[in-house]
């Protein structure tokens, strides 16, 4: 028998594909294999309704996964997608499509668009039909396509029909009727869907903040001869404030507080968020708000957002764009917070 | 925003302005030495580019030196001749005039014996255009079976098209960054496009001139004919109905799972597993009646590729393994080794035939091609997950393949040097002709793309660089820089000795320096808007800032994109030219020579 390579074609050959079917099996298939049996999903996860299966399947045929993730790296830059960085069993349901189509590539590699993992704790229903229709018409920068052909244009809306309120700058004639398809509704179903689900503390995996990675510029507390301790947080609020309503407010209430007719309401000059005692402007926040037929529901944020989050939040909106209200503070934030959790 | 600007500093650094080095690193960026290891690796293409650039320049002006000796003599000439009979006299003095030579005083009145031809095949041909450098004319057709010529053709044809066809809508996806309201056709979009484009420039353009050339290779190092003619045209038309099924699929919203290059459903994937499969045996089957003692080492990177990639997509398709995270772990395989294991171990066997032909020497050592084959296949493998650093797979998973990373640098080196050692002493050709500007630019790449995937796969790296457009850098670094510009020079190498016919040197100039300054503007546009944005997002800015950001970077990459897409409409014009056949006026040397044979022989 002839061991040279340079000489047996077959050993050759064969060598070559033993090798790499081995290394292939080791660092892919059995590790794969692995993670696959020893992850079984949350308890508390919810499985995927069948509209929103149906909404999983539009969301890969349109190629979302090309510009949207949905994995909270373990790394402190991703804390603004999900409370905890993502493990497995997250995904531990996502599975084949069917005969002709293998498991989605949910993961993605590429963030040209914001993070969906937990994008159903962050926007209603209203704002991703608009968004979906035109994202310029929430979002003037965005760059995503519009996706009109999810959506129908109508004289009148008939029973049953999802409209869609869309801003009239956006739509061919303002006196259209824009409705959503039943493809539409699936996605949003589906987008709507996307949420972390919570696991005990114990075994939460941390998020690695390296020293590199530590922020220079947060105000550091003023001394304590100079300033009174209030005024140190006032101080801490309001640096935070801008940052967090253009992260967390601004997609539905927009830039400049007004809102969008007919599915987002007014912050300018809004009776609830003049009114003297922030409580109720602190609780919606906390929980949510619906007001059916007038405007698009208001998702609940106290899973969210942080008691600090919140009352910088509140400050801004009560003293911008000409609005003018007493301030809150943390503590009296936590104090709501902590009452609505115990009526639950 | 300090470390934006800090950013921007280390960056003007990489542009020349050195004393600014040391102010930028107040937060270490630049002390990691995934950070500098790449901006010194982007200095380093934008050396080459410009020594390239001025030995191209340099040749034209002594061109253009050369015909101003020449227009002078030429002048001289034309004054002696033109003297009258006195004006004659008075310059040489009467006895002299009288003088007149024979005509046969050094060489005697016997015929020169020219049995090889040698002085009747001397060229004299002057160019005169300044533009384009001198180029050797007299290309040797090799004398192919018309049959099999007209089968590597047919490969090169089919991949200029999807060249064609899957950069133009790759040019239209980054007008869309620009103007995202271009289009509102729902099999235009961005998500169902980006797929058609990346999978039609892969299976498409770079995998059919691959196995156009391979045939070549195979047959030609074998020192036999390909096996079998009809199981290549079988191959040809089973992965063309692939690529184009697959695109038409993907625009109607057809799409396997979005996992990137596996976004074909297997149906449409089987085509092409079957097409490569009818390659792989008929490569083997033509090595296997080899006439040369050992299989020459090309050959062991061509079976490699055909076999690797079997394994890879079938692996990459079946179901048992890959629910939850278990697909994304063979989705960090699959598309990492789609890239390695078929592309880049595929035209590197092309690159150890192309590149010591047409320098016209042996490949400088033959054993570092075979460790750099064995090495590829070990580290290659291992490297896949890389792609999901941070990510919830196993963290040793990740730590096995960032090491694996660096052991990449093995075979990279070992093949960068053999690459570079064989041009040792020949570097004067490159003026020649455009063939080894295109090889040493793949060859640049291949180091400079793949040393930069190393560094970009570490953890510090992957907290600024991951997804961000830096991957769209890398990719491109890669798929285009390296593999596009081989098979390039592989291809002008090639068809003009099938058909007879050379292309116009200035447009395959033209070719040249589009598609590299194009390349160059692209890659750095996106390398920097994706630092930038990766800071931005480091330094906790909304979302909606690192969009906004990016927007003269998309624009610059579009301006690349173009100059790229343009290249290859040019690149097409030449194809088309050398496969014009060659005027039928019979060449007159051509017919000398048979003359000869034919007097020898029966004498």
């Amino acid at each position: 028998m002839n061991f040279n390579f340079h000489t047996n074609h077959r050993l050759l050959l064969i060598s070559i594909f033993v090798g790499f079917l081995t290394l292939s099996l080791i660092i892919a298939v059995f590790p794969a294999k692995y993670v696959q049996d020893n992850n079984p999903p949350l308890r508390n996860k919810e499985f995927l309704s069948p509209e929103a299966s149906q909404g999983l399947k539009v969301f890969v045929a349109e190629g979302c996964v090309a510009c949207h993730t949905q994995q909270v790296r373990n790394i402190a830059t991703d804390q603004v997608w999900g409370k905890r960085p993502s493990i497995p069993a997250d995904f531990a349901d996502n599975k084949r499509l069917g005969t002709w189509r293998s498991t989605p590539s949910l993961l993605g590699t590429e963030r040209t668009g914001p993070d969906l993992t937990n994008v159903g704790s962050r926007q209603g229903e209203v704002w991703h039909y608009i968004h979906l229709y035109n994202p310029r018409a929430v979002v003037p920068e965005s760059i995503m396509p519009s996706y009109p052909w999810l959506f129908k244009t109508k004289a009148t809306a008939g029973p049953g029909d999802q409209v869609v309120n869309v801003p009239d700058g956006f739509k061919d004639k303002p006196e259209d009727v824009i409705v959503a398809t039943q493809r539409a509704e699936h996605l949003v179903v589906y987008l709507n869907s996307l949420k972390q689900a919570e696991i005990p503390k114990i075994s939460t995996p941390e998020f690695i903040e390296y020293d590199w990675m530590k922020k220079e510029d947060t105000p550091r507390p003023m001394s304590a001869v100079t300033e009174s301790e209030v005024n140190q947080e006032e101080i801490l609020l309001n640096s935070l404030g801008p940052k967090a309503y253009e992260r967390q407010c601004q997609a539905c209430h927009q830039a400049n507080g007004e809102g969008i007719p007919g599915a987002f309401p007014p912050l300018k000059g809004s009776l609830i968020v003049l009114d003297k005692s922030p409580d109720q402007m602190i609780n919606i926040i906390l929980n949510g708000f619906d007001r059916p037929n007038e405007y698009g529901a208001m998702p609940a944020l106290g899973p969210v957002l942080s008691n600090e989050q919140i009352a910088a939040i509140i400050n801004f909106e009560r003293n911008h764009w000409g609005n003018k209200a007493p301030k809150t503070t943390v503590a009296h934030v936590k104090e709501i917070r902590d009452k609505t959790a115990t009526n639950q | 925003m300090r470390t934006i600007i800090k950013f921007s500093l280390a960056l003007l650094c990489l542009l020349g302005s050195g004393p600014l080095w040391a102010q930028a690193t107040e937060r270490q960026l630049t002390a990691e030495p995934g950070i500098t290891g790449t901006l010194l690796l982007g200095a380093l293409v934008l050396a080459v580019c410009i020594v390239l650039a001025i030995v191209k320049i340099s040749a034209a002006f002594s061109a253009i030196s050369k015909k101003e000796k020449t227009d002078e003599r030429k002048e001289l000439k034309h004054l002696i001749e033109n003297l009258d009979e006195e004006e004659l006299q008075a310059l040489a003095g009467k006895s002299r005039t009288e003088f007149s030579l024979e005509g046969h005083e050094l060489s005697g009145i016997t015929v020169a014996k020219d049995e090889k031809g040698l002085i009747r095949q001397v060229e004299n041909e002057v160019h005169s255009s300044p533009m384009v450098s001198r180029k050797k004319v007299a290309i040797s057709k090799m004398n192919l079976n018309p049959a099999f010529s007209k089968l590597i053709l047919a490969f090169i044809g089919s991949a200029a098209f999807w060249l064609i066809f899957g950069t133009l809508i790759g040019q239209y996806l980054g007008m869309k960054f620009v103007w995202p309201e271009l289009d509102n056709v729902a099999w235009l979009s961005f998500g169902r496009l980006r797929p058609v484009h990346t999978n039609a420039v892969f299976w498409g353009w770079s995998s059919m001139a691959m196995l156009g050339l391979g045939h070549l290779v195979v047959s030609r190092t074998c020192n036999t004919a390909i096996y079998s003619l009809k199981a290549g045209w079988t191959a040809l038309i089973l992965i063309n109905s692939s690529v184009a099924i697959g695109s038409l699929l993907l625009m109607n919203g057809v799409n396997n799972g979005g996992g990137e290059y596996r976004e074909y459903i297997w149906p449409v994937t089987a085509l092409f597993a079957a097409g490569l499969i009818i390659c792989l045996w008929n490569f083997y089957q033509t090595i296997a009646r080899r006439n040369t003692k050992e299989i020459y080492v090309s050959n062991w990177y061509i079976l490699g590729a055909c076999a690797w990639t079997l394994v890879l997509v079938t692996i990459a398709y079946l179901p048992f393994y890959q629910n939850g995270l278990g697909e994304t772990i063979i989705q960090g395989y699959y598309m990492h080794q789609g890239v390695g294991m078929w592309f880049m171990t595929f035209t590197l066997g092309l690159v150890y035939y192309f590149l010591p032909q047409s320098l016209n020497k042996p490949i400088y050592s033959y054993s570092l091609g075979v460790l750099a084959f064995w090495t590829q296949m070990l580290f290659y493998t291992l490297i896949g997950t890389h792609h999901f650093v941070f990510s919830p797979i196993p963290w040793s998973l990740q730590t096995v393949a960032i090491v694996f990373s660096m052991g990449m640098l093995i075979p990279v080196i070992a093949g960068t040097t053999n690459f570079l050692l064989t041009f040792r002493g020949s570097w004067r050709k490159l003026k020649d002709s455009y063939v080894l500007p295109f090889l040493l630019v793949g060859i640049v790449f291949y180091f400079v793309g793949s040393a930069q995937g190393t560094m970009q796969a570490f953890r510090f790296t992957n907290v600024i660089w991951h997804f961000t457009d830096f991957n769209v850098a890398h990719s491109h670094m890669t798929m285009y820089g390296i593999i596009a510009f081989f098979l390039w020079g592989g291809i002008y190498y090639l068809v003009p000795r099938i058909t007879g016919r050379a292309p116009k040197e200035v447009y395959v100039g033209a070719h040249f320096w589009m598609a590299f300054v194009g390349l160059i503007i692209y890659m750095f546009s996106m390398m920097i808007g994706g630092t930038l944005k990766g800071v931005s997002w480091l330094e906790g800015d909304s979302f909606i800032k690192s969009v906004t950001l990016m927007a003269p970077y998309w624009l610059w990459r579009a301006i690349g994109g173009t100059m790229m897409f343009l290249s290859h409409v040019i690149f097409c014009v030449n194809l088309w030219r050398m496969s014009q056949p060659v005027s039928e006026a019979p060449d007159l040397t051509d017919q000398l020579i048979l003359k000869y044979e034919k007097k020898v022989l029966i004498s």
